[in-house]
């Protein structure tokens, strides 16, 4: 359980992008996790509500994106979702595939308004 | 209403640090492996087997994290290496700036070798990096042959797999060929090692291992 230290370098991160723009303020924020991640978005989702509350970034909005696993095949260069860990290449049968990504824990972006 | 794309890591700061210290580790010629594994899987009887195996010149040092007590820094005191530990007092993991402050006042000319033994926890230790060369998950044959499977964060991102307590096959139904297969279709390409810390068995495969990375640690910085 580090959803509560994952969140609040998430309030971090916001509150630094937020003084660059003074005259504005967060109104909702996106975030890309990955299925490779380890986190549960749920339980990051709660503890940014009671990280939140009662401050000023109560009223912002959490969007989480959850991202799967994908591989590209080193013999065709297929590109695709992994199912069930399947990590061969569902086109070829090629067991050899590079990861491409899923295991993001990114701030995607900042909706912003003015104040 | 403005949306701004940020694209950036949520922590940023952690990899800051933690590529600040792969860069010293670097320098010095330092391997830096860090050890993670669900509690009582046997992070701490391996590095008692591995430093006892060390020679007394060798220049190694330990970290060893946990949420409470010092226990686990008295038993790897015995076997006459530096060792500090880390209590975190409620977190769950270690993370980089721990590392940073463990290690401020060593001189990192006089090391080869830096073990961290992370907090039990097969889950929050994942996300943070700690500046290592390569996670080392262990898991012991009595947690179950899926636990690659509910946890893949870890088993993906560790290079290497201590499979531990070999002696107790005889007694658990634990299918080696099916956690390999589990931690095979997580991570492909993962190397396992089979060990038994109390009877000792494959630990030569487990030493080999490391005094094949401590001579690349030790060649890489001789070539720059």
């Amino acid at each position: 359980m580090h959803e509560f230290a994952i969140a609040s370098s998430v309030l971090d991160a916001v509150r630094t992008e937020a003084q660059l723009r003074p005259g504005m303020r967060v109104s909702r924020i996106g975030l890309r996790i990955g299925d490779l991640a380890g986190l549960d978005p749920d339980a990051l989702s709660f503890c940014f509500e009671a990280l939140t509350k009662e401050t000023d970034l109560e009223s912002v909005a959490l969007e989480i994106e959850r991202k799967p696993r994908r591989q590209r095949c080193s013999r065709c260069a297929n590109e695709f979702v992994v199912l069930n860990y399947e990590t061969s290449c569902p086109e070829c049968g090629e067991e050899s595939t590079v990861f491409l990504g899923g295991d993001e824990l990114e701030l995607a972006y900042l909706e912003m308004e003015d104040v | 209403m403005t949306q701004i794309p940020l694209e950036r890591k949520v922590l940023n700061e952690n990899d800051r640090i933690a590529v600040d210290l792969r860069a010293r580790f670097a320098q010095h010629g330092i391997l830096c492996l860090n050890l993670v594994s669900s509690p009582g899987a046997g992070k701490t009887s391996l590095l008692e087997r591995t430093l006892e195996a060390f020679t007394p010149t060798q220049r190694v040092s330990v970290l060893t994290g946990d949420i409470q007590t010092d226990n686990d820094a008295i038993r790897l005191a015995r076997f006459g290496f530096p060792v500090r530990q880390i209590t975190t007092g409620g977190t769950c993991h270690l993370d980089a700036r721990m590392i940073e402050k463990a290690i401020a006042d060593w001189n990192l000319t006089n090391l080869d070798v830096l073990l961290i033994e992370n907090v039990g926890n097969l889950v929050c230790p994942s996300s943070y990096d700690l500046g290592e060369a390569a996670k080392i998950v262990v898991l012991s044959v009595t947690e179950g042959e899926d636990k690659p499977l509910k946890y893949p964060a870890m088993f993906f991102r560790s290079k290497l797999l201590i499979l531990n307590k070999i002696d107790l096959l005889p007694y658990v139904p634990f299918s080696i060929a099916m956690a390999r297969e589990n931690a095979q279709k997580v991570h492909p390409g993962m190397e396992i090692i089979e060990v038994s810390c109390l009877t000792g068995e494959g630990l030569p495969k487990w030493q080999a291992w490391l005094e094949n990375k401590i001579a690349s640690s030790a060649k890489t910085m001789a070539a720059t």
